[in-house]
């Protein structure tokens, strides 16, 4: 099946204006008609639920959480990038554009990227009105600060709690829907299936996660903005709920899923400390504006990071990237960190962690303006830790926190199902294979507030609004579908936890398909997977019954759909046998260790079809054309 | 170390409810207070029992959805600290450690330690917003606002809505809550246009919730996790006041 990626012809800078009049239009008369399912409410469907609801389209919206206050975007820390030029430093769409192509190491689409930094701009000054209170400066215009993979100050920041304010603002727009009753909002509801009626997206199966109630919701469209599926790690900076089960649901019913493999490791975030871990805590990119990253030089080095002297300390940031240094792209950066440790000159208990050192900077500019720039964020550090880091350097380590690939959607953000759209973490058009940072919130936004309101208009204008309702056939056989997994999920009664096998997974996962990939490995895993697969559906244990709150059951169903999930990740990454971004197979890089990618054979999306399960999916391509940014080795030197 | 947990269990909104105890045993100091939780959990699930239902998501403190009453004090013993931020160092081998729900009419329990916090929901869907529709907004640096005003409004906007305030008042108030949002947009000028009407109609339906009134206690603001100041609950009420006129319209 040929990929249509409905990009508009024309200039680059001219394609989204062209676009926008070409697409139709429906009347505000008609709007009330149609019916738009919304699931997942953070700043991609937050936004989007709000603006369709302002234009008049009648929406329902659903979260797993109690309240969409508490969707993940709101751990978003260091800032949204913006092509403001604010600064004067020389920043320009075109420069953002360019920025974030190379960034993503050559594997995004690149009319995508380029409408996401002409929209950057707006989004500024959408939060600004709703009054997020970004940083300003003495005179009352906003701040900046830097960012890595830039050489301009282009990001916009709350403190270390950007991401918090930036969903604050959107809940409040969406808040304001609800009460207007434009909005029908659920809580504590899991979408556990699509449904689909002769090829279109037409509604979805939710589970009340109160009461257990399996229920069918009707719609003309239906948007997914589930997030990423960081989690497949089990040990991730996601939150515990974030999950694959919307995406990996609706690419059983036939969307497509693109370039899975293509996973995030962030450099900063506070190393690993033992077996019963939960989760992993991410310390903002930001910090990298004024801390400096180091190892000693000696392997096996014993004293502590203040007595080591200057000249026996590794700056490798510095010495490998002397142009961007420390603010180097998370992809380097986090392999990296990797590199020294595994050439065993790691330090902490574990000798996996790096030191970020703040000492020079408290120096320079005081305690003071470090408390006030990052605050926050040294709390956190000393609450997990207890270690001050005001006085020791902080201990970090790479861990998995985004998700570049996601569901295949064209430019309109449609995926290959009609009615189906995806906008946010979960799809996967315009980071490539390596996100910079302050980019999420800022891709999330755009799709929400100024992608999805205009194109979904052109997809509904072409059907007849109520045509399928949710007493056909399709859903009554989704909803048994769903009601037969949850039974047997009930009754299997075997001896081990759901999260045994999750951890069991995570761990596989992050050896054989995390910051570094080779043949060997990725084929070890799709021998593995299968098996931890089956003896989950023979020995998991889930206790009480679906009639209840049951948190293992909840958990249970998001673990099956990540023991199929990893399987196609692994397929992916042992597919694309190159380097690129994120993507690091260890067969592939240049002498000095940075990723070598192929351009003659990879320069494509691989947007994948699920045929069984356990069965390897079919692949479908969709070239990339780079006519403004030419492909280039990337250099950060 | 080894403890012992009386944990609140309560299977559903109708049930009476009671407290349960369990021992906690190999537990580290470096593990938080919601990983003390899993591991007792797990080990209920390999017995075929029901496990302790607790609110949770991101785990780093900002979602505001964890929520427990630790020894009678809203997300336990640590000043300016989400419980699951709260670390078993703070605790000592052989404790007796109490955990509830958040008590308040206006919270009721769902199951176990998770309660129903859409109460705050309706008093944003009430008021708590600035009504600007998408598109259209003026260029972000066309109205100045002084750095002093955009950080008092940040100050009350760090506000996470976990309910701890609520939770620590005896009267149940949620005056803290809802001050911190009527300043944080009062406070800015995109937020001033609707102050007005945007606090009576927060205080009425807060009123209407069932929550209690403030009576200067001030221990929504030693429970609050992002500390937020009662300071705001005084400039909610000048807010009010000004707001009269309108209100008689």
């Amino acid at each position: 099946m040929a990929l249509d990626s409905q990009v508009p012809s024309g200039p680059m800078s001219e394609k989204w204006d062209k676009h926008k009049f070409d697409l139709k239009v429906v009347s505000p008369a008609n709007k009330r008609k149609f019916h738009i399912i919304v699931v997942g409410t953070g700043l991609a469907g937050g936004s989007a639920a709000a603006s369709f609801a302002e234009l008049g389209y009648k929406v329902t919206a659903f979260c797993y959480q109690d309240s969409p206050r508490r969707a993940h975007s709101i751990a978003a820390q260091g800032g949204i990038n913006a092509a403001k030029n604010y600064q004067n430093d020389n920043d320009s769409v075109y420069r953002l554009f360019y920025d974030t192509v190379k960034g993503g190491d050559f594997r995004s689409r690149e009319a995508n990227v380029y409408r996401l930094a002409q929209l950057s701009e707006n989004i500024i000054d959408q939060c600004v009105a709703q009054g997020v209170p970004f940083a300003r400066d003495y005179g009352g215009e906003l701040a900046n600060r830097s960012f890595g993979g830039a050489l301009v100050s282009r990001t916009f920041y709350a403190r270390g709690q950007t991401g918090q304010q930036l969903l604050l603002g959107c809940y409040q727009a969406l808040a304001r829907q609800i009460g207007l009753g434009a909005v029908e909002m659920h809580g504590r509801s899991e979408m556990l299936d699509l449904v689909v009626v002769d090829g279109h997206a037409k509604g979805i199966i939710v589970r009340d996660m109160v009461t257990g109630e399996i229920k069918s919701y009707a719609a003309d469209a239906v948007v997914l903005a589930t997030g990423g599926y960081g989690n497949v790690f089990y040990l991730s900076t996601n939150a515990m709920g974030c999950n694959v089960t919307a995406a990996y649901r609706a690419y059983k019913k036939g969307a497509f899923f693109a370039n899975p493999c293509y996973t995030q490791i962030h450099p900063t975030c506070i190393p690993v400390h033992g077996d019963y871990q939960s989760k992993l805590t991410l310390m903002s990119e930001s910090l990298r504006n004024d801390g400096r990253i180091w190892v000693p030089k000696k392997k096996g080095e014993t004293r502590s990071p203040n007595d080591i002297p200057e000249d026996e300390r590794d700056y490798y940031l510095e010495r490998k990237y002397p142009s961007y240094g420390n603010l180097a792209p998370r992809d380097i950066a986090s392999r990296s960190a990797k590199e020294v440790c595994d050439e065993g000159r790691g330090v902490g208990e574990t000798g996996m962690g790096v030191y970020l050192d703040f000492s020079d900077a408290i120096n320079r500019l005081g305690e003071d303006t470090i408390r006030a720039r990052y605050g926050n964020l040294f709390h956190m550090y000393e609450k997990i830790t207890d270690e001050n880091p005001y006085q020791v350097p902080m201990r970090i380590f790479p861990a998995p926190h985004y998700t570049m690939g996601g569901l295949w959607v064209d430019y309109n953000l449609m995926s290959n199902l009609p009615g189906l759209f995806v906008i946010g973490e979960a799809n996967f058009s315009d980071h490539g294979a390596n996100r910079l940072g302050a980019s999420a919130l800022m891709q999330g936004l755009a799709d929400g507030y100024f992608v999805i309101p205009y194109t979904i208009g052109h997809y509904l204008a072409g059907v007849t609004p109520g045509e399928v309702k949710a007493d056909h056939g399709e859903f009554k056989k989704s909803e048994e579908d769903v009601k037969q997994r949850v039974h047997k999920l009930l009754s299997i009664d075997g001896k081990r936890t759901v999260d045994d096998f999750h951890r069991q997974l995570g761990r596989l996962m992050w050896e054989e398909c995390g910051m570094a990939r080779n043949e060997e490995g990725l084929k070890k895993a799709l021998e593995e997977i299968p098996k931890i697969r089956d003896e989950f559906w023979e020995n998991v244990k889930v206790v009480g019954e679906n009639e209840e709150l049951n948190q293992c059951l909840e958990r249970a169903g998001r673990v099956v759909d990540f023991l199929e999930f990893a399987e196609l990740m692994c397929e992916d990454a042992l597919d694309r046998d190159e380097s690129c971004g994120g993507h690091f197979r260890e067969e592939h890089q240049t002498e000095e260790g940075e990723a070598l990618r192929n351009d003659d054979n990879y320069t494509h999306v691989s947007a994948w079809e699920f045929t069984e399960v356990g069965k390897k999916p079919n692949l479908h391509k969709e070239p990339l054309e780079f006519e403004e940014v030419p492909l280039a080795q990337r250099s950060y030197k | 170390m080894n403890l012992t947990l009386y944990v609140w269990r309560q299977k559903n909104a109708g049930d009476k409810g009671r407290m349960d105890k369990y021992e906690a045993k190999d537990i580290s100091p470096d593990m938080s207070f919601l990983e003390m939780l899993d591991v007792v959990n797990e080990d209920l699930e390999r017995e075929g029992k029901d496990p302790i239902a607790f609110d949770h998501d991101c785990r780093e403190g900002i979602c505001g959805t964890c929520s427990l009453n630790v020894n009678g004090v809203a997300h336990g013993p640590e000043k300016g600290t989400t419980v699951c931020q709260l670390h078993m160092r703070n605790f000592k081998d052989g404790d007796k450690i109490y955990i509830e729900p958040w008590r308040a009419k206006a919270f009721p329990v769902v199951k176990d330690l998770i309660v129903d916090r859409s109460a705050f929901d309706r008093i944003m869907q009430a008021g708590g917003f600035v009504s600007v529709g998408t598109g259209g907004a003026p260029d972000a640096n066309a109205i100045p606002i002084s750095k002093e005003a955009a950080e008092d409004a940040f100050d009350a906007a760090a506000c996470i809505g976990c309910g701890a305030c609520v939770a620590a008042c005896k009267n149940a108030s949620a005056m803290l809550f809802v001050a911190a949002k009527v300043s944080h947009l009062a406070n800015l000028p995109q937020g001033k246009v609707e102050a007005k009407r945007r606090v009576v109609n927060m205080i009425n339906q807060m009123d209407l919730e069932g929550f209690g009134n403030c009576t200067n206690y001030y221990e929504c603001q030693a429970a609050c996790p992002k500390e937020i100041s009662v300071k705001f609950i005084a400039q909610m009420n000048r807010e009010y006041f000004r707001s009269l006129r309108y209100k008689e319209k």
